[in-house]
């Protein structure tokens, strides 16, 4: 207190953080009190927290490569999946023609 | 009377007046509750707004949320330029003011312990974002939709792209830790927060280091100084300064030092002594 004149000007600089940095203060922080209005803030910090896990387990999850969703046929769209479809189809044919055409290799190769 | 009594704020007596065009939520201009040698910063907020309901209702609305937000934090900024306020978690609401009265009574001993403690600091908040990071998803998405010629292509893609986001997290990781190391030599305290999430805060880059700082005034201009003096340090790193802020990292307990990054326990332990949070 005995030096504020030393502090970097404007000392009011926090009203313009961002609202990020407000509400990660104003929600999760300072002196938690239920007031008389039992206000569950729980709830909003809860909400908070909840959207922020949903967000940050999707990259996550990508970031150590579990991305299989995004090739999944179950989960993309049905024009992929009968693509999908169509190009196994498409393979197993041409599998089943190499195999007649040389009918010994082919076991070996199979796995 | 329609109006419930808003509280932003406990501090001690203040020796310099609030200004006095302050306005704070729902645009009402705060007063000063003494009570027990304690002084509770409260205005008046209207029950239509505040009541349990609606209160409930509006903070589902970002606007108003936000709008509540900068009213709350502004009134605490103006507080911390006059005194070390303790500053309370948004929307803390009583019937009136006796009820204030009781709060502050009941739990004085906690306050003025917390006062003590935090008298004449103040919160640093510093954040490091790591660019390339942030910039790699892209580059990997634009990778992926040039269809990878074969299996084993994609194969050595994904490998690649793995590598490289190895080597940037290994080095932010690097660069995160020492500059808390320094950072933490030169605060009295300081508690790690999660990282924030990119799609929230909107901020350009990776969020890997999220860290408050209590820090005496007195030191504040050395400290802040520090923090400039790595802000070119490392290319593809950015260093984010916000505050002074109150010390609202550090209102949950009373001595130990940060570290573990959790926070929300140490907020859950002052709740836990009154009996209202144990409802939900």
């Amino acid at each position: 207190m005995t030096t504020p004149s030393r502090l970097p000007e404007p000392y009011g600089q926090a009203s313009g953080a961002n609202l990020a940095d407000i509400l990660e203060r104003v929600l999760d922080k300072g002196v938690v009190i239920a007031g008389d209005i039992r206000i569950n803030l729980l709830d909003i910090e809860l909400l908070t927290i909840k959207l922020r896990l949903i967000v940050a387990s999707v990259d996550k999850a990508k970031e150590m490569g579990i991305d299989w969703w995004e090739s999944d046929p179950a989960l993309s769209s049905r024009a992929r999946r009968d693509e999908l479809a169509r190009e196994n189809a498409e393979l197993r044919e041409r599998l089943a023609r190499l195999e007649e055409l040389e009918p010994g290799r082919a076991p070996k190769e199979a796995p | 009377m329609t109006g419930l009594r808003y509280v932003y704020a406990v501090c001690r007596p203040l020796g310099a007046p609030l200004q006095a065009e302050l306005t704070g939520v729902a645009g009402a201009p705060p007063g000063l509750l003494h009570h027990h040698g304690l002084v509770a910063v409260v205005s008046t907020v209207p029950e239509a707004d505040f009541g349990e309901e609606a209160l409930k209702a509006h903070l589902e609305d970002l606007d108003w949320l936000a709008a509540t937000a900068r009213a709350h934090q502004g009134v605490v900024d103006a507080l911390t330029t006059v005194t070390t306020p303790l500053p309370l978690r948004l929307a803390t609401v009583f019937r009136d003011d006796s009820a204030v009265r009781v709060m502050i009574e009941a739990r004085e001993d906690h306050f003025r312990a917390l006062l003590d403690r935090l008298d004449g600091r103040v919160e640093w908040g510093v954040k490091v974002y790591a660019e390339e990071a942030a910039a790699e998803p892209a580059g990997a998405a634009a990778a992926s939709s040039a269809k990878p010629v074969s299996g084993r292509d994609y194969l050595r893609r994904r490998r690649e792209r793995g590598q490289a986001k190895e080597e940037t997290w290994q080095r932010a990781e690097r660069f995160a830790h020492g500059l808390h190391e320094r950072l933490s030599a030169r605060a009295e305290d300081f508690r790690l927060h999660p990282p924030q999430n990119s799609a929230l805060s909107r901020a350009a880059g990776l969020n890997v280091l999220n860290a408050a700082y209590l820090v005496p005034r007195a030191h504040s201009e050395e400290f802040v100084e520090l923090v400039d003096r790595t802000k070119d340090e490392e290319p593809g790193f950015r260093v984010e300064l916000t505050g002074p802020w109150a010390a609202y990292s550090f209102t949950g307990d009373t001595g130990d030092t940060g570290g573990t990054g959790d926070t929300g326990s140490a907020g859950d332990t002052a709740g836990a002594a009154d009996a209202g949070e144990g409802v939900s």
